[in-house]
């Protein structure tokens, strides 16, 4: 119990103390992981949106396998990455390793198929809506995907906040791929891990209430957008 | 999808400018160490020294000695600063290393709880004290993660004549993870845990567990710094990395590391010939 006041202290203490190196991680685990969200977004909403329109043999089997790569387990990811990067792997002359951008690439492989998976269960839905207008208007294809993207684009937040909530969350990724280095690669969950490890427990637990302090006010601010978005658009 | 790749690749090379830019430059070097020497702070304290000298930066991948090995020996470092002397010469002797050279030493300690369920507190026999332990059935967390603590507590098992590990599962019960958080097990569940001195004076974590077992010459903590062997890693930055090796064995380095103190305590003793 002692311990849990003690998390609330500190983690009061790092906020209100400015505490340089708390900016920092703080910093750098926003933009490994908004880096990876939009990556993911770019990559799985197109996907995800003609996987839900397109009709061929073997796209059941794509849709399951992409659904049950959202159960990717982080560390299975990072080490993945980590043997491609390394300098005895096939991109060791890119020099990533222990990079952030190390860990933008991890988390994009851990948060696309979440995207892709969602934004394909949205687009379904929608285009059992729009099909039969969209037809009779004899739209092409890359119109199709583009009216639906669009319509569809505040579900499509939430796909996104879901995959966010992945990526700011994971450690074993971007522990292995990153190195946790102090001052280059070390984000909220390695640093969290890190001071377990030393014993700091009130310390390591006030970080992790900055953490979901830190998710609450992301949510927030995109649950806000999608509000005004909104208002503005049936204004 | 060519195009989606073709994009993706462009954002990480945007990403990795906008990102890792300013600090690209060549002048850091990455050290492949142990949980051990980080969880204790050392590196906190001492690397700035030798920043502030040098202009180079030092960048600490802290993992098992056993992970360190591997990443070190797929390239993924400069410089090698761990604690298992046979797993470091088997490392040279297969061309992956240059020269090993001895930097500092401690002494690992077992800790317990207070109520000492095996009675072996205030003891300076380890195999004795293992010997009780098992004896009694009382629970003992290892390492389990082939880092150089838990190779040398295999070695103490192994010359007190008792197999250990067969035990895994019940009273030996292995954590797969570092010296801290195998601590974390140990002050949790009430179980015996061997760890280097440095790490357990640092820790935040102790609970009722105190030092009962120490001072057996057995329990020497020798850590090594090799370089690696530039003809089986072109990429290895052999220069920095030499003046980071040199500094260190200097009297400037030994010096810094000998002054590396936590409540009082020294936790580091400097030995480079």
């Amino acid at each position: 119990m002692q311990d849990i006041q003690a998390a609330f202290l500190a983690a009061f203490n790092l906020i209100v103390s400015l505490d340089a190196d708390l900016f920092d991680i703080v910093g750098l685990s926003l933009t490994v992981t908004l880096s990876a969200v939009g990556i993911s977004c770019l990559l799985g909403f197109p996907l995800g949106a003609l996987l839900a329109i397109s009709r061929f043999p073997g796209r059941g089997m794509i849709v399951v396998f992409i659904s049950s790569l959202m159960g990717l387990p982080p560390v299975v990811v990072g080490l993945t990455v980590y043997l491609f990067l390394s300098s005895a792997g096939p991109l060791g002359s890119w020099q990533l390793l222990y990079t952030p951008t190390a860990m933008i690439i991890a988390q994009s492989v851990l948060v696309t198929p979440i995207i892709a998976a969602l934004t394909r269960q949205i687009i379904e839905d929608l285009n059992g809506e729009y099909s039969e207008l969209l037809r009779s208007m004899s739209a092409r294809r890359r119109d199709v995907l583009s009216t639906l993207l669009w319509d569809a684009r505040y579900s499509l937040i939430t796909a996104a906040l879901a995959g966010m909530g992945r990526a700011l969350a994971e450690v074993g990724a971007v522990m292995i791929v990153g190195g946790n280095i102090n001052h280059v690669t070390r984000v909220m969950t390695t640093a969290i891990a890190l001071e377990t490890s030393k014993g700091e427990l009130a310390l390591a637990l006030g970080l992790g209430i900055i953490l979901v302090l830190l998710s609450i006010s992301i949510n927030a601010a995109l649950m806000s957008l999608r509000t005004s978005m909104e208002r503005f658009a049936y204004a | 999808m060519k195009r989606y790749l073709c994009k993706l690749t462009g954002l990480c090379l945007l990403a990795q400018t906008a990102l890792v830019g300013p600090t690209l430059a060549d002048d850091f070097i990455i050290v492949q160490s142990t949980t051990s020497t980080q969880n204790s702070g050392l590196y906190e304290a001492l690397l700035p020294q030798f920043t502030e000298m040098s202009g180079i930066e030092v960048r600490v991948v802290a993992v098992g000695t056993g992970q360190a090995i591997k990443n070190a020996t797929n390239c993924d470092g400069d410089v090698l600063l761990v604690h298992a002397k046979p797993s470091e010469e088997k490392f040279i002797a297969a061309g992956y290393g240059l020269t090993r050279s001895d930097v500092m030493y401690n002494d690992f300690v077992i800790v317990g709880p207070k109520s000492d369920p095996a009675g072996i507190a205030g003891s300076n026999d380890v195999a004795a004290a293992l010997q009780k332990i098992a004896d009694s059935e009382a629970a003992f967390a290892s390492r389990g993660d082939d880092s150089g603590t838990h190779k040398k507590e295999l070695s103490l098992w192994s010359s007190a004549g008792i197999d250990g590990p067969a035990s895994s599962g019940s009273w030996y019960r292995e954590t797969g993870s570092g010296m801290g958080a195998t601590l974390n097990v140990g002050v949790g569940m009430d179980a015996y845990v061997m760890t280097d001195r440095a790490t357990w004076i640092a820790f935040g974590n102790k609970a009722d567990h105190t030092i009962v077992v120490e001072g057996d010459s057995a329990m020497f903590n020798q850590y090594g710094i090799i370089d690696i062997n530039p003809e089986h890693c072109p990429n290895v930055k052999t220069d920095l990395a030499g003046q980071f090796i040199d500094w260190i064995l200097s009297s400037d380095g030994q010096t810094a590391i000998a002054g590396y103190k936590r409540d009082g305590q020294q936790l580091f003793f400097p030995n480079a010939k």
